[in-house]
């Protein structure tokens, strides 16, 4: 309890404004790529550059930065299956 | 300890709250009354979607036109698909016996968070609500199949985006009872009780909840993807515009695969609980059972594609997939294993819950076994959108799941009521259900084999034999389960007082009255021993 007082403190607005500059940035990156022909590559970039995006959000929005380890592990976990998910798939997009 | 005999005590149902009469259920946060709420719009959903296959069967009596439409069928079993999966036995278990029991099975007062509890009854109700809505409006009732399959879900002129928002809304109600469970098992268990002296119900409620949390957005995203993509012809599914149909099969199956674990694990946990009070023996193989759960939830999310086999995926995948829905298998046969062992030299009773459980372990091992024959791919050519499938699916949900609903409902109606059913009358309803539900659906394997497609409103006259069976089979099913339910009305209003605990069952909601108190226990348990002991040596 007493950790978790301390990082309430942690991000001013200051940090939450840039991290929000930040995401436009990427965002208008996405748009960008998608304009030119990458091959197979397409994919890939946009979703590593959606990955930052998230990882951004989860860690300063969302606070997971700060919180207990459990929380982590269950991300961890949820963002596992998610890959797991997305490599699975791609043995039907890659192999058609 | 005290007696439920004693008038010491006021029960939940006449306890003095801030409310009176339909505004202390409408406005409640306990635990026990959101899951009696449940429970009562449930049944009544499930009600209507029983008539609708009953009708639908009496259509299928004849070649040709027996007594609806083609559009009017192509209506019918989507509703009744869409009512049955997301109004009946996606909620199904956890929201009733999941509400009214874990809180008591842990030896908590309530769940962590009782308004969001209620709420998510609300939204329950107005996704049921919506989708009742739907059929009135413009362009009459939706006729995609529960599956919603793209293209045909943006071509046709029905009204497809009310029910989709339905099942949009229906996804966050399932959604906060999976958080709010999660975070009760981590948060709320009583002084001692380790997650391996929990009882497996509530092991399968925990595994259930992560399978909420995690699957259900991906619906959610997917159903806006749909709306979009009907709105506007973004191309994103649509061919015709550059899209990928497959993608949204993906999608659909990413969620609707663990989904039908949402259904089963629950009922198999209920199941976990009932057989040790019936054997008077602890389970055999507790751990093994609990991970299996766990196992299940987890290959659960890595086999979606097994629906996809023949719609032109990649040959990798539909091995690598085929692959992986076998492996489900192992964890689910564990529990098979387990629950017989747990019976073997057991000192059994064989009440009316334990008949029930005979007869999920019976038709539950009939459709997982043609789900195996389903997840080989050479066979899978041949059955795909057979009557194959449309039987392999019932004898696991309805079979299923929808026996141990009924299982369950009577081994804690004592608890919930507390009142006695008429036993005697509820035993001899299982052989009539048991007769009914095998001619209903053991000929739809045979139809399937033959090459009687699914979804047809119309049929070759050599099918006709088999669907007459099938028919008479439904009726006789349908009268085996409303004899059942008014017997349980009856014991609800001129039943006898039920005692604390009818049939010796040692989890912790059998110590406290029936019905329980509002906060159920007068002082927090401390548990010393695992779940089911009936003394000697511990499992460790
Ligand atoms: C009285 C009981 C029931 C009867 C007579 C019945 C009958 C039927 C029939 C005739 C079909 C359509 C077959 C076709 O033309 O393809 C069907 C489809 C279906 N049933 Fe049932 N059923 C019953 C109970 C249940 C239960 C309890 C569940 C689930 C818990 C369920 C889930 C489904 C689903 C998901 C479909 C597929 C709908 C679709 O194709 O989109 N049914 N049922
Ligand atoms: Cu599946």
């Amino acid at each position: 309890m007493e950790k978790a007082k301390n990082d309430i403190h942690k991000t001013g607005y200051g940090t939450y404004v840039l991290i929000w500059l930040i995401l436009v940035g990427l965002t208008i990156a996405t748009v960008t790529a998608s304009g030119f022909n990458l091959g197979d590559f397409t994919l890939i970039i946009a979703l590593l550059i959606a990955a930052i995006k998230s990882g951004f959000v989860i860690n300063i929005f969302m606070h997971i930065k700060f919180e207990d380890k459990i929380f982590k592990v269950f991300l961890g976990l949820a963002f596992m299956t998610l890959l797991a998910v997305f490599v699975l798939t791609s043995f039907d997009v890659f192999f058609r | 300890m005290e007696n439920a005999d004693t008038a010491s005590y006021v029960d939940f149902y006449h306890a003095e709250g801030k409310h009176k009469g339909i505004l202390s259920w409408l406005l409640t946060t306990d635990h026990k009354r959101i899951g009696l709420m449940y429970m009562c719009s449930m049944m009544t959903f499930m009600l209507i979607g029983m008539t609708l296959g009953v009708l639908m069967k009496i259509e299928m009596l004849t070649p040709g036109k027996t007594i609806v439409s083609a559009q009017t069928y192509n209506a019918m079993f989507t509703l009744h698909g869409l009512i049955m999966i997301f109004l009946f036995i996606i909620p199904g278990l956890p929201a009733i016996f999941g509400n009214f029991m874990l809180p008591l099975q842990i030896g908590a007062r309530d769940v962590a968070f009782p308004r969001l509890n209620l709420l998510s009854w609300y939204f329950y109700m107005t996704g049921g609500i919506f989708a009742i809505l739907s059929l009135f409006l413009r362009g009459g009732p939706i006729d995609t199949g529960w599956t919603f399959y793209i293209p045909y879900s943006i071509r046709t002129g029905t009204d497809v985006i009310l029910p989709l928002l339905a099942a949009f809304i229906l996804g966050f109600s399932s959604i906060i009872t999976g958080i709010n469970f999660v975070t009760t098992i981590h948060r709320m268990r009583a002084p001692g009780m380790g997650f391996f002296k929990m009882p497996l119900f509530v092991w399968s409620l925990y595994a259930t909840a992560w399978i909420q949390i995690i699957a259900t957005p991906i619906i959610g995203i997917t159903i806006i993807l749909v709306i979009i993509e009907r709105l506007f012809q973004m191309g994103i599914f649509d061919p015709a515009l550059g899209g990928d149909p497959l993608l949204f099969q993906h999608l659909f199956w990413i969620y609707s695969h663990p989904a039908v674990y949402i259904m089963i694990l629950p009922a198999m946990g209920a199941v976990s609980e009932i057989i040790p009070t019936f054997a008077k023996r602890t389970i055999f193989g507790y751990k093994a059972i609990a991970y299996s759960s766990l196992a299940i939830a987890f290959i659960g999310y890595f086999v979606w594609a097994h629906h996809m086999f023949t719609s032109g995926i990649s040959e990798t995948s539909r091995f690598i997939f085929s692959l992986l829905t076998f492996l489900v298998a192992i964890p689910s046969g564990v529990k098979v294993f387990n629950w017989v062992a747990t019976l073997y030299k057991g000192s059994i009773t064989p009440g009316v819950p334990l008949l029930f459980v005979m007869l999920f372990v019976f038709l539950f091992s009939i459709g997982g076994l043609t789900g195996l024959v389903l997840g080989s791919l050479a066979t899978n050519a041949h059955l795909h959108d057979t009557y194959f499938v449309v039987a392999h699916f019932h004898y696991v949900m309805f079979g299923g799941t929808v026996m141990i609903f009924f299982g369950a409902l009577h081994y804690w109606f004592p608890k919930m009521f507390g009142k006695m059913y008429n036993e005697k009358i509820a035993k001899w309803t299982i052989p009539v259900i048991f007769v009914g539900f095998n001619m209903l659906y053991f000929t739809m394997f045979i139809l399937g084999y033959e090459g009687m497609p699914r979804r047809y409103w119309d049929y070759l006259p050599k099918y006709q034999t088999l669907h007459v069976i099938s028919t008479v089979g439904s009726w006789i099913l349908v009268t085996g389960i409303i004899i059942m339910l008014v017997n349980l009305i009856n014991g609800l209003r001129k039943g006898p007082k039920a005692p604390m605990n009818p049939w010796g069952g040692k989890t912790l909601e059998w110590t406290v009255p029936s019905p329980p108190p509002v906060y159920n226990f007068e002082e927090i348990p401390v548990i010393t021993h695992g779940p089911y002991y009936y003394g000697g040596e511990e499992e460790k």
